[in-house]
């Protein structure tokens, strides 16, 4: 393929169409057993494209068109088996690359020359873009890479060795101590109070206010006024009544009020 | 607030405790916010002068400040490590820089540059290393997602801001379409890709 209007230069054309464009055609073309491993070297179509350019050191637009299509055929027949997806992309790229060759051979109108774009321009621009992308994610694999080339150092912390307790004080230890003392002085006036506040005694208030009202709720017979020791003797009272027979406690289900009443034996 | 040795002597204890980069704002914590912004940089400046010549480093990321091993001890290191994280392969590292230098970026802007489909998982182990993550979504017929660099990815690769990612080299160059000589020719190849 001669491209006659577009590169009349004489040193491009001795170049190119001279005894190495013989060449070039061959050496575009990628020997069948060759395939698999340049398969997995390239990343696409473009990077091919890159490298065919690179490795020949061609300028973009000396590429003979229909070698270049012929091999990117020859990929698609090859990817049709393993990878389809990919086979589309190059057949789009081959189909890039004639629409570009054709639009280059068609004579084009001298008005509208100016205006009109070049069918190259799109493809060496993204070309070139991909180029530098990819010299970019060399560069960006070439940084130190945490996990890879360096480690984030951490020293170890004892904290994370044993399990923290709680720390005690001499003056914790006085004041349980203190505390203690306190209870036990509460508990000697407890035993010394409690023949004062006789539980007997207060069995007969239970009996006398059961009888003034037959029916109580249980919480009717205590008075939290009176304090924690009068509570528990008469709970004690009314524990005791029970265990006599005296009284009758009865609760018709769970958590339902518990009603305290006097035994039918001891009814008037 | 203590004495300038003891103060460096406390950063250094916060810093050498924590795997991860520590804030300036942390940093400052450890003082009650005593210790003003440029006392602290020049205490750090201080810290990392003192460590020089180890084969550890102190180092400003963009998340904050780490000790970390120095690069060439990375052959010795990995001795003992169990298991040597794997090497990314040329897609995901094309990918990778795509979104770092265009960010942000949706999956098809990524695949118009490559020239090729970008699969799923490679978008999901950039994802999944923390490195990229969807920072948006384009306006357009079914939304793209856009996906941008995190922090971490400027963390790992020991990178403050954007700004310190090298710089994309100029190939314009050395790929033109000099040799046409009708007047047709548009601006187009001179135009840096960068964009």
């Amino acid at each position: 393929m001669s491209e006659p209007v577009q590169l009349p230069s004489a040193a491009r054309v001795a170049r190119l169409y001279g005894e190495p464009y013989i060449e070039l055609p061959r050496d575009l073309y990628i020997p069948p057993d060759a395939l698999e491993v340049i398969l997995d070297a390239f990343e696409g179509p473009l990077d091919l494209l890159l490298y065919l350019i690179r490795k020949e050191n061609l300028d973009i637009l000396d590429i003979p068109m229909a070698p270049l299509t012929r091999q990117y055929l020859e990929y698609v027949e090859a990817l049709r088996a393993t990878n389809l997806e990919l086979a589309a992309e190059y057949l789009v790229m081959a189909a890039m690359l004639m629409e570009i060759k054709s639009r280059l051979l068609l004579p084009r109108p001298p008005v509208a020359e100016s205006i009109e774009h070049d069918p190259r321009a799109e493809l060496v621009r993204r070309l070139l873009q991909y180029e530098q992308i990819k010299q970019a994610a060399q560069q960006l694999d070439q940084l130190p890479q945490l996990g890879r080339d360096v480690l984030a150092v951490s020293v170890w912390v004892e904290r994370s060795v044993a399990e923290r307790l709680p720390e005690v004080s001499p003056q914790d230890l006085a004041q349980a101590w203190r505390t203690l003392l306190y209870r036990a002085r509460m508990t000697a006036h407890h035993r010394v109070s409690r023949e004062e506040l006789s539980v007997r005694e207060h069995m007969s208030g239970v009996l006398r206010r059961l009888q003034e009202r037959r029916v109580l709720e249980f919480g009717e017979l205590f008075d939290p006024a009176r304090g924690v020791a009068v509570l528990v003797v008469t709970l004690l009272a009314v524990l005791e009544l029970a265990r006599e027979m005296l009284i009758e406690i009865t609760q018709s289900e769970n958590f339902a009020p518990i009603y305290v009443k006097l035994a039918h034996a001891e009814s008037h | 607030m203590p004495n300038p040795t003891e103060a460096k002597r406390i950063l250094e204890a916060a810093l050498l405790a924590s795997p991860e980069p520590v804030s300036l704002t942390d940093l400052r914590r450890l003082f009650d916010d005593q210790v003003g912004p440029d006392t602290l940089d020049k205490l750090l400046a201080e810290l990392r002068q003192d460590w020089s010549g180890r084969a550890v480093e102190l180092v400003s990321l963009a998340s904050g400040w780490r000790f970390q091993t120095l690069p060439e001890f990375r052959p010795f290191v990995e001795k003992l490590q169990p298991e040597r994280p794997p090497r990314y392969s040329r897609a995901v590292l094309e990918t990778l820089a795509i979104i770092a230098y265009r960010q942000p970026v949706t999956r098809g802007d990524i695949e118009d540059i490559r020239g090729v489909v970008v699969s799923t998982q490679i978008i999901q182990s950039l994802e999944n290393r923390g490195w990229i993550d969807v920072v948006g979504h384009r306006e357009t017929p079914g939304r793209p997602a856009l996906y941008a660099t995190s922090r971490t990815f400027l963390d790992d690769l020991g990178l403050r801001s954007l700004q310190e990612l090298p710089p994309l080299e100029e190939i314009a160059k050395t790929l033109q379409l000099e040799p046409e000589p009708a007047s047709a020719v548009p601006a187009a190849a001179n135009e840096p890709a960068a964009g």
